[in-house]
């Protein structure tokens, strides 16, 4: 008797949200507000690089796009939980079921996550018939797009000066359960047949093409489910901070989610959890450093500005040494009774002929 | 009359801009298919190079007081010297690596750069003054142009005869050149795969420094992002004009400057803050009719 391959890799995200139950139960414990915000931010990282890991790491299409889709979705929260006496200065232009309309944080997520996934598929059904490093500039593009839109929209968006009286949630629980949502939609979807298919394409292109996958389409649901992930983030960002502005969401997050995800492997599920995870540990340790730690009776701290080269520095050691990430192409996984090939579980392109 | 031509020179000024950068990202992923992130924060130490390290707003200039015949070879070579540094130290371990992971690679290093000068001059925009003789207009026509954008064009067409020489007549610019259209094949016959990366680096990081000159006499400030916003476009230049294409690049170079000049006359001023989406627009409408770039290099299809 053989386990099916979806109960085999069923231990992979469980595994990743108990580690992400740790972090928050050590938040919990330390019980300092900054402390919980910089655990709240890895959450929102971990949609973040989740929702981009669904796209590029099953498709193998660099996108400098997606966090567009955030940037919808964080304006889809300033357009829904503000309280509507306050909107209408800010936002004088948005219509008027839009300004009396006033509904809880987590609907405004799911709103936030319908918006972009929409967009996505407007986007998603041009940009999916490129590929390679055309599919990336043409992402990229579409970000810039996005960007000068909002920074420029005066009456809906309040161009460049951020929108300010969104309703902040300080409480742990809702990111985590929706980080811990994001990594097992990530999982249903890469094992489901449309993922499966999406990773056949990536690694032979031409093999799956020949053999009746319509890789545009392929591709573009995989860019619709990102993009609403990367939407419900967007929304969840600003409940985070209570502010948005458009140039929150471009080049900056772009390239940290992006490394994140490079550097944790990303072709896997894991890779990019744990990306996040070392990446922001370090971050946060680099932090500490340099706001001086007590050493005995004297204070070490590190010059300002070393942080960040500290953190480049080791990103690019690690790429060195570890080209396909730290996790390379391995799931985390326990190794299960009933599966001959230990080291090869999880949902790797062998299983495809399982369809 | 005079405002057309205003408006070609302008779109020429910008589009030489794009081109000389674009031919920087365009030499470097010719030959070892990495595109350079760092592209941009090397544009930015050339111009840094020549302060003094201090974080007060008025730059204290040290090597900037040099006379033009000093400082333009200095800058060039700052750029080169920086640019082969990054490939020793960093890039020649990525060889076998994949793409995606160079690049992260590249933007880790560019983000070190950054943050070094950050460390060093502080992140508030200083005033400089580069070469201020250029920045008297000149009457051509009836148009006043400033003699800096003249000087840009004519550096950039300079630029672009010496680098096709050197690419047809000379050994090296050979070497390169079948390097860049098939690596493996080329080492076989046995050119030095780590000279040609280093002389592409090379010629990258000087074009590097001479779109420092350009900007720094341009702008007058010195800003630890100014190069980002001219890479982020001289990519996009190297993808449409076909990757790795060096003519592609500098080509779509001038056709995106063009572009961004004229839609900021055409526009209706309403819709003129929103040029940069119009640009990207049609960014995304080249890609789409064209996925292999304006001019595809040859060999860049992929053999199945």
């Amino acid at each position: 008797m053989r386990q099916s391959p979806a109960l085999r890799s069923l231990s992979t995200p469980i595994l990743l949200s108990l580690l992400l139950v740790c972090f928050a139960l050590a938040a919990v414990f330390a019980g300092s507000r900054p402390f919980n915000q910089t655990i709240i931010d890895i959450f929102l990282q971990v949609i973040f690089v989740v929702g981009l890991y669904t796209f590029v790491g099953n498709s193998g299409v660099i996108s400098f796009g997606h966090i567009a889709f955030a940037c919808l979705g964080g304006y889809v929260a300033a357009w829904t939980t503000i309280k509507p006496m306050l909107k209408g200065g800010a936002m004088p232009g948005l219509p008027d079921w839009l300004m009396q309309t006033e509904i809880p944080y987590w609907a405004s997520a799911l709103v936030a996550a319908l918006w972009a996934a929409l967009w996505a598929g407007i986007f998603g059904s041009v940009l999916m018939r490129l590929s390679g490093i055309a599919a990336s500039i043409a992402t990229f593009a579409m970000l810039a797009m996005v960007n000068s839109i909002y920074s420029n929209w005066e009456s809906v968006t309040s161009a460049t000066s951020s929108v300010v009286g969104i309703p902040i949630v300080r409480v742990i629980w809702p990111y985590l359960i929706a980080a811990i949502i994001a990594v097992f939609v990530a999982w249903a979807y890469s094992i489901s047949r449309h993922g499966l298919a999406l990773r056949a394409a990536r690694d032979e292109p031409t093999a799956a093409a020949a053999s009746g996958i319509d890789i545009p389409r392929a591709r573009l649901i995989a860019f619709v489910l990102s993009g609403g992930i990367m939407g419900a983030g967007g929304a969840l960002y600003a409940h985070s901070i209570g502010i948005v502005t458009p140039d929150t969401f471009y080049l900056g997050l772009t390239f940290t989610t992006l490394s994140m995800l490079v550097v944790g492997g990303m072709s896997t599920l894991s890779g990019a959890v744990l990306g996040v995870l070392i990446l922001s540990t370090l971050i946060q340790v680099l932090r500490w450093l340099e706001a001086g730690v007590q050493i005995g009776t004297s204070t070490f701290a590190l010059p300002g500005g070393v942080q960040e080269i500290a953190l480049g520095a080791v990103m690019i050691v690690i790429l060195m040494f570890r080209p396909t990430g730290i996790m390379g192409n391995k799931e985390l996984n326990l190794p299960m009774a009933g599966s001959e090939k230990a080291g090869r579980q999880g949902p790797e392109p062998q299983t495809t002929n399982k369809e | 009359m005079g405002s057309l031509l205003q408006v070609v020179f302008d779109a020429l000024a910008l589009g030489s801009l794009y081109a000389l950068a674009a031919l920087g990202i365009a030499l470097i992923f010719g030959v070892m298919r990495l595109v350079n992130f760092a592209h941009g924060d090397v544009i930015a130490f050339c111009v840094f190079a020549l302060l003094w390290p201090s974080t007060d707003a008025v730059a204290v200039v040290f090597a900037g007081n040099l006379p033009w015949f000093l400082l333009i070879p200095l800058v060039l070579a700052v750029g080169a010297a920086l640019s082969v540094l990054s490939e020793l130290v960093v890039f020649r371990r990525f060889r076998r690596a994949n793409p995606a992971t160079m690049m992260i690679a590249s933007f880790a290093l560019g983000f070190v750069i950054r943050y070094f000068l950050l460390m060093l001059y502080s992140s508030r925009p200083k005033s400089i003054s580069l070469l201020p003789a250029l920045s008297q207009p000149i009457e051509i026509f009836g148009a006043r142009i400033p003699l800096l954008q003249l000087i840009t064009i004519l550096v950039t067409i300079a630029v672009l005869f010496g680098l096709t020489a050197f690419l047809r007549r000379t050994r090296f610019g050979l070497e390169m050149r079948a390097a860049a259209e098939n690596f493996t094949m080329a080492r076989m016959l046995g050119v030095r795969a780590n000279r040609v990366i280093m002389g592409a680096f090379a010629l990258s990081g000087a074009l590097a420094g001479a779109i420092a000159l350009i900007l720094g006499s341009q702008t007058g400030t010195a800003n630890i992002t100014m190069g980002a916003n001219v890479m982020l476009m001289a990519f996009i230049a190297t993808v449409i004009g076909g990757m790795g294409s060096l003519a592609g690049a500098v080509i779509a170079g001038f056709l995106l400057g063009s572009i961004a000049t004229v839609m900021q006359v055409i526009l209706p001023p309403d819709a003129r803050a929103f040029r940069d989406a119009f640009v990207y627009g049609a960014v995304i409408l080249v890609l789409i009719f064209r996925p292999q770039g304006l001019l595809s290099a040859r060999g860049a299809k992929e053999r199945v």
